[in-house]
Order: C-alpha cells, then sequence, then structure tokens
C-alpha cells in the first residue's frame, strides 16, 4: 500500500526519540554530567540519546590520540629540568610537511655540537598532527599531546610554539599515556641493566 | 553558568526585595549575550575539516546546544563563516564574494592549519598561506583536523570575543561603512587588487634582470619559464 | 625475459604485434608502443584483447633522458592484472594522439596531463586546463617548473636542522606571497578568461533548441559553494526548462598539489598526505599506497598485519558507505536525520581508529611491511562486538527506515540510469560500475592482500540508477560485515611489521602500479622510483575523480533536481577528484 514504506520509516524515528526517555528513565541521574554516563553514551550499547554535551562533559581521548606535539623533560630532585631531546634531527628529517625547526647548541669553547636543542620550534600552522616525529624519535624525547582546546585569537604571535610551549614534563606524558610510558620506561631499564652487567 | 549571572551588571545596587525579579544590565552586555548565543555557521565546507564540522553539527557533539544549529547555505543569512578546509587559489575569489555577501557583524574562524597558514600543503603551488591573507579572522584553530571537540572550543572561544564586543567601538557601526573586500583575480597566478603595484614593480625587476642576463635569486627566475606551452 | 615479459606472451600469444616493443629498464614492465601507431594499438587492445576498460592515463617527465612518457593501464572486466602501455614523446612540445575516440573514459585524465604535464592530446574534444584555471602560467609537474615556496628538489630540507632558525615562507618570499609571475607582467592589462573556453563549448546548444515553441536555453551554474555538491564542486549546467541539455564538472577547487608535493616528499612522508586524498577513507588510501610500494621494494607484510589491514579497510568501506547513504539522502532532501543514523555508527567506528591510530580521519596507520602499531588491548572485544551485534541491526535499520520509502523509490528508481556498456567505456569503477551490473570488483578479480582467503559475495545490481546504486552500498557493507567476522574469527597473534620500523627506506629503481578496491571504486597508486629517497613520479588514479565522468551522461535529459541526487549516487569527496 502507498505510504506505508513512510510509515515504517517515521515508526524507526520514533523509536530513537522513546529510546532516549527510556534510557533516561532506567539510568537515572547518573547518565548525564558523570563518567559513566559518557561511557555509557559513547559505548557500542548506546541507545536514543547519543550526544556528549561539550565542554560540560567531555568525551575521553584514547591513550593514542594525537594532536601537537610537546617535548618531554625529566624533573631532576630540585626541580631542574633535564630535556630528553639530543637534538639529533630525525624528526626535522621525518616530519612530512617539514613544520619541525631545531637549532643545535654548539659548545662556546670547542665549538663541537652537543647533545640538546639550543632552539626548538614547531609551527602549528603546518604541523598535520602525523605522528611521525613521536615515532621514530629514538630518545622518547618528542611526543603527540592530547590538549586540543588551543585555539587562539593571533597566529602570528601564538602558532609558533617554541621550546618554553613545547616543553611538559614526564610526569605528564606518564599521565596522559601511561601504557606506552610503562612500555618505553621498562625498555630502557633493561637497556641500561644490560649496559651495566658486563 | 546561569545566564542570568552573566547578564547581571554589577555596580547598581538593586534593593534586595526585587532580587531575582529585576536585572539591571547594559546594552551592550544584553546585546552581545543574545547574539553569541545564535551565531548562524554558514554551510560551507572545503576540505578535510568539512566532515569534522559536519560531524560537530551532527548527533555526538551536536553544536545547536550553543544555538548554532541553523547553518544556512546562503551567505546572507549567515553570521560566521568557518573555513573549514585549505583554501586553494581557484577558490579564493570566491569566499571572498561569500564574505562580502554576509550581512554585518561577521565572524571568520580559521578551522584547522590549512584554513589558518596553509597547513601541510602550504607548499603547494595553487594554495594560499591562510585565509587570513584575505579576510580578517577572529579564532585560529590549530589541528589537522580539528576533532569536533576542538572546534567547540575554538568557536567558545569567539562567543567569548562576541561576549567582549562594545557597540561604541565596533567597526560595524561606525560612521564610515566597511568597504567590501577586494575579489582577488585569477591571472598568471592569483592577483590581489591591492597588490597590483607591487606586483608591476617585481615583473618589471624581473625583467630587467632577464635582460641583463643576471643570474638573480634562483627561486623566482625558474619560476614563470617552467613548462610554457 | 622477464618474468612479466613472460606472462604477457603467455597471455596473449602471438596477438601482440611485432612493432610494440617490452619495457627492458629494470623494475619496469608492460610495452612501448610507437606514438604513430597508438590509436590502431588500443583498437586491438580493446577489440581483440578484451581490455574493455581503461583504468589510468597518466604522464611521467623524464627530464634527464629529454623524454615524456604517457603511461596507460588497461584492465579486462572479467579480471586479471592491468595491462601497461607507454608511449614515449619528446620532451619539449610533446603530442600524442587521444585515446578517447578508443576508451571514453580517458577524457579527464587526459586532460589533467595537459595541464599539469603540458601534453597535447591530438584528436581530444575538449582539452582544457582540468585543475588550474585557464591562464595559469606553466605546467607545474614538468620537473624543471618551481613553484614560488620552492626549497630543494626533495625532503628533508637543508634549512630545518641544525641551523633551524624558524621563519614562515612568506617572510623570505619575494612577494610575501605564495605567488610568482612572469617577467614584464603588468596585471592591469590582464584580461582575466573568466571561464571563456568552458562556456564555448556550451554555447553550440544555446542557438537551436529545436522544438517548435520557442524556448530559451539557460547556462545555470551550480557550486562551488553550493551545499549540494559535496564540497567545492561545480556544474555548469545547460536547462531546456527543466531539463538537463548537457552538463559540464569544472574542477579544481580544491586542488592541493597532492603529486607535485609527493614528489618533493621521501617515501614514508607521502603516507599522511594520502590520508587527505579521500578523507573519509584514510585507511583505503593507507593500503593502495603501502601496496604500491611494498611492490616495489620486494616485501610482504606479516600476517597479523594482513588481517589487521584487512579489518581497517573493511571497515573504513562501511563508514564511506555510511556516508554516502547518509548524504545522498539529504541530497534528497530528506534533511540531516539520515545523515544523523549514519554518522552515529561512523562514530563508533572512528572511535575505533582513534584508538587503533590515534586519529579519527586521518589514520595514517599503514607503514611499509605492516602496521604503524599493534591493536591496543580491548579493541579487538570492540570491533566483535560492533560487527556481531550492533552494525547488523543497525544497517537492517537503515534498511527498513529508507529503502521502501516511497518518496525515495520515486526519486531513485529509473533515474539518472548508466548501462552498464557505458559505464565501462566511461571507465567507472566501484559501486558505480557494479549497480550497472558488471561484477567487477578487484578483492576478487585481482587478489591482493588476503582477499582470496575470505568468503563473500561481489554485491552486484543491474538496473544502473540511483536506487541500485544506493542498494548496492547496503549489500556491501552486509559483505563488509561478513569478511570482518571471519578476520576476527581467523586473527592470528605475532608482529604487525616485517623488519624494523625505519624512517628512511630504500625503494629500488623501477615502476609500480598498486591498486586497492576503495570504497568508491578503484585507487590506484603510480609510482615511479629512481633509487633516490624521493619518487620520482607518484600519481593517483582516484575513483571519485574518474567516476565523474558518468555524471553528464547520467544526467542529460533529466530535471534539474535529480542532478544532486545523481552526484550524490556516485559518492565523491572533493580531496580525491581535485587531489
Amino acid at each position: 500500500m502507498n505510504g506505508m514504506g513512510v510509515l515504517k520509516g517515521l515508526a524507526v524515528t520514533f523509536r530513537h526519540f522513546i529510546d532516549t526517555y527510556l534510557e533516561d528513565f532506567k539510568a537515572g541521574k547518573k547518565r548525564y554530567f558523570t563518567e559513566e554516563g559518557i561511557r555509557q553514551r559513547a559505548s557500542i550499547e548506546a541507545k536514543g540519546i547519543f550526544s556528549i554535551q561539550y565542554p560540560e562533559e567531555k568525551l575521553p581521548v584514547p591513550e593514542e590520540f594525537r594532536y601537537i606535539p610537546f617535548l618531554v623533560y625529566d624533573e631532576g630532585e630540585n626541580g631542574e629540568r633535564a630535556l630528553r631531546c639530543t637534538s639529533c634531527g630525525i624528526c626535522a628529517k621525518v616530519c612530512p610537511p617539514q613544520c619541525i625547526w631545531i637549532v643545535r647548541t654548539n659548545d662556546p669553547v670547542t665549538g663541537k655540537p652537543v647533545p640538546a636543542p639550543a632552539e626548538f620550534y614547531i609551527d602549528v600552522d603546518i604541523c598535520m598532527n602525523c605522528g611521525y616525529c613521536a615515532e621514530y624519535c629514538p630518545f622518547d624525547a618528542i611526543k603527540m599531546d592530547h590538549n586540543y582546546e588551543i585555539a587562539s585569537y593571533d597566529r602570528f604571535k601564538e602558532h609558533i610554539f617554541d621550546l618554553n610551549k613545547l616543553s611538559k614534563p614526564a610526569s605528564y606524558y606518564a599521565k596522559i599515556r601511561p601504557a606506552n610510558f610503562a612500555r618505553e620506561t621498562a625498555e630502557r631499564e633493561a637497556k641500561a641493566a644490560k649496559k651495566a652487567a658486563p | 553558568m546561569n545566564p542570568i549571572e552573566t547578564l547581571d551588571s554589577p555596580g547598581y545596587d538593586i534593593p534586595p526585595e526585587m532580587r531575582g525579579q529585576v536585572n539591571i544590565t547594559t546594552i551592550d552586555r544584553i546585546y552581545n549575550w543574545s547574539r553569541k548565543n545564535s551565531l548562524w555557521p554558514m554551510m560551507f565546507g572545503l576540505a578535510c575539516c568539512a566532515i569534522e564540522m559536519i560531524c560537530t553539527a551532527a548527533s555526538r557533539y551536536d553544536f545547536s546546544r550553543f544555538g548554532m544549529e541553523v547553518m544556512r547555505p546562503s551567505p546572507r543569512q549567515a553570521d560566521v563563516m568557518i573555513v573549514s578546509g585549505t583554501v586553494t587559489k581557484k577558490m579564493v575569489p570566491q569566499i571572498v564574494r561569500l564574505y562580502n555577501q554576509m550581512p554585518e557583524p561577521k565572524y571568520v574562524v580559521a578551522m584547522g592549519a590549512c584554513a589558518s597558514g596553509g597547513g601541510p600543503f602550504k607548499e603547494g603551488y595553487n594554495v594560499v598561506s591562510g585565509i587570513d591573507k584575505f579576510l580578517p579572522v577572529d579564532v585560529y584553530i590549530p589541528g589537522c583536523p580539528p576533532t569536533p571537540q576542538a572546534l567547540l572550543h575554538g568557536l567558545m572561544t569567539l562567543q567569548k570575543k562576541v561576549e567582549k564586543e562594545s557597540i561604541k567601538t565596533s567597526r560595524w557601526y561606525s560612521r564610515r561603512p566597511v568597504p567590501p573586500i577586494p575579489v582577488p583575480v585569477l591571472g598568471p597566478d592569483l592577483m590581489s587588487p591591492a597588490k597590483f603595484e607591487e606586483i608591476r614593480e617585481y615583473t618589471r625587476k624581473l625583467a630587467e634582470e632577464q635582460a641583463q642576463g643576471v643570474e638573480g635569486d634562483q627561486s623566482t627566475q625558474d619560476a614563470g619559464q617552467g613548462g610554457a606551452a | 625475459m622477464t618474468d612479466h615479459e613472460s606472462t604477457l606472451t603467455t597471455r596473449h600469444g602471438d596477438l601482440l604485434p611485432d612493432w610494440v616493443v617490452a619495457d627492458s629498464r629494470p623494475g619496469y614492465e608492460g610495452v612501448i608502443v610507437p606514438v604513430s601507431r597508438l590509436i590502431e594499438f588500443a583498437f586491438l587492445l580493446r577489440d581483440k584483447l578484451g581490455y574493455d576498460l581503461l583504468s589510468s592515463v597518466t604522464g611521467v617527465d623524464y627530464l634527464p633522458d629529454g623524454k615524456m612518457e604517457v603511461v596507460y593501464h588497461a584492465l579486462q572486466t572479467i579480471g586479471g592484472a592491468p595491462f601497461v602501455f607507454k608511449v614515449q614523446v619528446p620532451r619539449e612540445d610533446p603530442i600524442v594522439p587521444s585515446v578517447v575516440p578508443v576508451w571514453p573514459g580517458a577524457d579527464f585524465q587526459e586532460r589533467e596531463a595537459w595541464d599539469l604535464l603540458g601534453i597535447r592530446f591530438e584528436g581530444h574534444p575538449d582539452l582544457r586546463r582540468i585543475l588550474m584555471w585557464e591562464g595559469f602560467e606553466g605546467h607545474p609537474l614538468r620537473k624543471d617548473w618551481k613553484e614560488p615556496y620552492y626549497e630543494e628538489d626533495a625532503k628533508p630540507y637543508k634549512s630545518r636542522w641544525p641551523e633551524g632558525h624558524v621563519r614562515r615562507a612568506e617572510d623570505v618570499a619575494p612577494l610575501h606571497d605564495n605567488v610568482q609571475y612572469p617577467p614584464g607582467f603588468d596585471p592591469e592589462s590582464w584580461t582575466p578568461d573568466g571561464d571563456e573556453a568552458l562556456y564555448r563549448g556550451l554555447r553550440k546548444y544555446l542557438e537551436d533548441s529545436g522544438s517548435e515553441l520557442k524556448t530559451d536555453r539557460l547556462i545555470v551554474n551550480l557550486g562551488p559553494q553550493h551545499p549540494s555538491t559535496h564540497g567545492v564542486f561545480r556544474m555548469v549546467v545547460v536547462l531546456d526548462g527543466e531539463t538537463i541539455v548537457d552538463l559540464k564538472p569544472v574542477f579544481g577547487y580544491l586542488h592541493r598539489n597532492h603529486e607535485k608535493i609527493g614528489e618533493r616528499c621521501t617515501w614514508i612522508q607521502n603516507m599522511p598526505f594520502t590520508d587527505r586524498l579521500d578523507y573519509i577513507s584514510s585507511m583505503s588510501n593507507n593500503f593502495g599506497y603501502a601496496l604500491a610500494v611494498e611492490k616495489l621494494m620486494g616485501i610482504k607484510p606479516p600476517e597479523r598485519a594482513e588481517y589487521i589491514r584487512v579489518m581497517m579497510a573493511e571497515l573504513t568501506r562501511i563508514v564511506s558507505h555510511l556516508v554516502a547513504v547518509g548524504f545522498l539522502l539529504n541530497d534528497l532532501g530528506a534533511f540531516f536525520t539520515p545523515v544523523l543514523y549514519a554518522l552515529e555508527e561512523r562514530e563508533l567506528i572512528l572511535d575505533i581508529f582513534e584508538a587503533v591510530s590515534g586519529s579519527r580521519m586521518m589514520c595514517n596507520y599503514f607503514r611499509f611491511g605492516g602496521v604503524a602499531r599493534d591493536l591496543p588491548e580491548g579493541v579487538l572485544e570492540r570491533v566483535r562486538d560492533l560487527v556481531e551485534n550492533r552494525l547488523p541491526r543497525k544497517i537492517d535499520e537503515i534498511d527498513r527506515y529508507l529503502t521502501k520509502n516511497e518518496i525515495v523509490r520515486t526519486r531513485c528508481e529509473g533515474v539518472g540510469v548508466l548501462t552498464a556498456e557505458r559505464a565501462i567505456a566511461l571507465s567507472a569503477t566501484g559501486p558505480v560500475l557494479r549497480a550497472s551490473g558488471v561484477p567487477y570488483d578487484l578483492r576478487r578479480a585481482d587478489p591482493y592482500s588476503i582477499y582470496d582467503r575470505f568468503e563473500f559475495d561481489v554485491a552486484v545490481r543491474y538496473h544502473g540508477d540511483i536506487y541500485d546504486r544506493y542498494l548496492i552500498r547496503l549489500d556491501e557493507i552486509r559483505q563488509s560485515i561478513r569478511i570482518l567476522k571471519q578476520v576476527l574469527r581467523d586473527i592470528p597473534e605475532g608482529p604487525v611489521i616485517s623488519g624494523k620500523p625505519q624512517w628512511q627506506v630504500r625503494v629500488p629503481t623501477g615502476e609500480s602500479y598498486g591498486r586497492v578496491e576503495g570504497p568508491k571504486g578503484e585507487l590506484g597508486f603510480y609510482v615511479v622510483s629512481n633509487g633516490k629517497p624521493n619518487p620520482w613520479r607518484y600519481h593517483v588514479r582516484a575513483p571519485s575523480f574518474i567516476n565523474l565522468h558518468t555524471l553528464a551522461e547520467m544526467a542529460r535529459g533529466g530535471k534539474v533536481a535529480d542532478v544532486v541526487v545523481i552526484l550524490g549516487s556516485i559518492d565523491i569527496v572533493l580531496g580525491e577528484v581535485d587531489r
């Protein structure tokens, strides 16, 4: 019969509409603005309403999530910063749009290169968030950040990230990527132990 | 935040018995408050970022929560132009024309690396290094592409900007009308009408150099001659 | 005699004439045809040997040899490997006869070769620039043409390290912008072309309408900014009332110089750029490029990586088809609700991509010889849950919601019909070809990766109208789910990349054409290596670009409102059309 197809289709949309209220009723107050609620609505079991109400609710990003790169530094006992970067230049060479700029430090006396960057820049207006720099860094010194809330009013002042803006402590890295951090630390320690053994 | 709180203007004493019933505010505040909650974006996508913009409008992120659900394909009904993707030289005349057709007050959001500064394709011969070469950009959102939440953050940044504006100082209400932006021309390469003088100066110098057979800057010398057919 | 040569002779026996010679350069394949006999050879290939579909046409600029080469890939719709043949012409003023009379599907690709490489195709019906505008100076893909921001021939650039004092490219360029002009050029005296050449081709329709009633014909532009064009695509339509007399697509509004940049980049640097081709299905693009380069390098990914690749490619196909169905309905006027439902499922799949690769859309997950990293914990379970429980149910729901809808049927059935013969002639691939009744699917016709292990049916429909192109996408989603179930059943443990991950790869000299059945059709990557760290030539055979040949064919005689839907049913992504 003509019109049945349309009616059946409308039943589907009506079902979606009803589901929201059914789920609300089932889950009670914890459905919104709680971690559990967000997880439930973002999961495969989600039914009815699907929205995550940013900024009050934020969809958690997975560990591998990548945005702009940052440089990791280890904190010493007195709070001094030891950048892991040795300015070997692999990240600058592998970067597909060539948005990484590194000035190597030279020893003022001998003029020989010192394994630390004097300057380090990333032009985020060119960066394509591909993650190669983090993937191929042999020193685990550059990693991809999770922070995506970096909109600004002026790109000329703010969009070339310098050493200061890029550096973040290892504890921050451990927080956003716990599994990767644990694996890399274990690997490094194993290597160090191996070196110390003979 | 309670919308009334953002509207309430301190500095005026309301008698205690009237609190909750009367609010005193400034014209600027109430005007900006209503504007920022009904920013209509233009339905206008350029590249990859447009897909993320659509996702932001779709079920999961749903920017109708910000009063932005009315995406208008016509520039005449839009307040915000989200430049979502790589701006190419072939497209930029149309974008400028669309911007000129938008009614004031109008805002431009450069979404993603490409729209902000050329992005990974910056070196390309058909790519404009950022839409801000032609239009005044209000908010830049880095990322390639910015995730929907990053776009929402950018739009909220824009709302904050709208909130701070004042009718007195905004350029829309000045006595002299804002002139439209001259539409760029597609010549042997993209030409901005404002730069004609500069271009002529440059090509004259090139011609002189060529006549003298001086090997100038390699990158500019070889440029035009490549594969002239 | 190389392997390939022997297969050529065994496959075609004495049918190949003696005036073609096998390409004997190391690492190259196929035959070289003398320019003067190209058309003769093309007819022979099509009519005697059954290579009925011309898949790819592209040019290569061999600057050191002073030669320009045009490379053709033809294939049989009954399956098998493509046949490669080439013609060589001198670099200065190269002229090649056009094969459009033999394969009409060469049209846009020849125009592209003219635009970017300056190869003139004699006898081409409408040889205009296609991606750049008329009046643009030079042919950018020629090796001696340099862009305004030119720094060096190949990446990595020396200015980045060890003395990488940051600067923006526009601060260095002479005009502080990405522009350059020929010497002595005066902007005041310039008159823009204004698409004169384009309109000239359409003016013939305006003159006589042939009907008794005195009616005016109109030329109407749709796009580049139009909500129904799926991006920045433009169609110029000649209308007689509401009926379409002719249609010409205009490209290039998103031409991002993918190939020029690709030739500057090193091999591995191109991988994230391929994500941005068809930005809805980045994993498929990765797959095609990885296959092409792996073929040159002669490496094979380990078992687990193969399974992960197939899993990702099939999930991508589901994503892409869901989007296609959703936006098709949008174009029909079912504004936004079907898209919302389709995008919900897409979001769930994107969550998986994000967990695996780190990005929702620009996955950059494949590497030469494997994938970037193993699946994180819990992902396999999530995919299983999605594939076993949610997706089949949701696809049925979309089916129930839309398929029987009377409005959808009236608008779609019998509209925009493409016959099988025309689809083949116009080089259509993917769902567009299969909806016209040609069961050509690369996963079966020329299996790559491990597709020969899976049981699935090649979805095919026979009416060739919009409705069938809609249905076939649902069919293909169901088949993908079927493949995914087998992948999940069989996926082994083990390494995910062969050898150590390397940021510099050595690619031996030669050429290679890697192709996959992308969601939109045959996605091919033609790469030429000269042993250097970056490709000498990098060309993408973009399915949605070539499928657009069929647009005018389907639209002619239809109503203007249907064009939008026809375009939606081809399912284009502008990033791939314009590259």
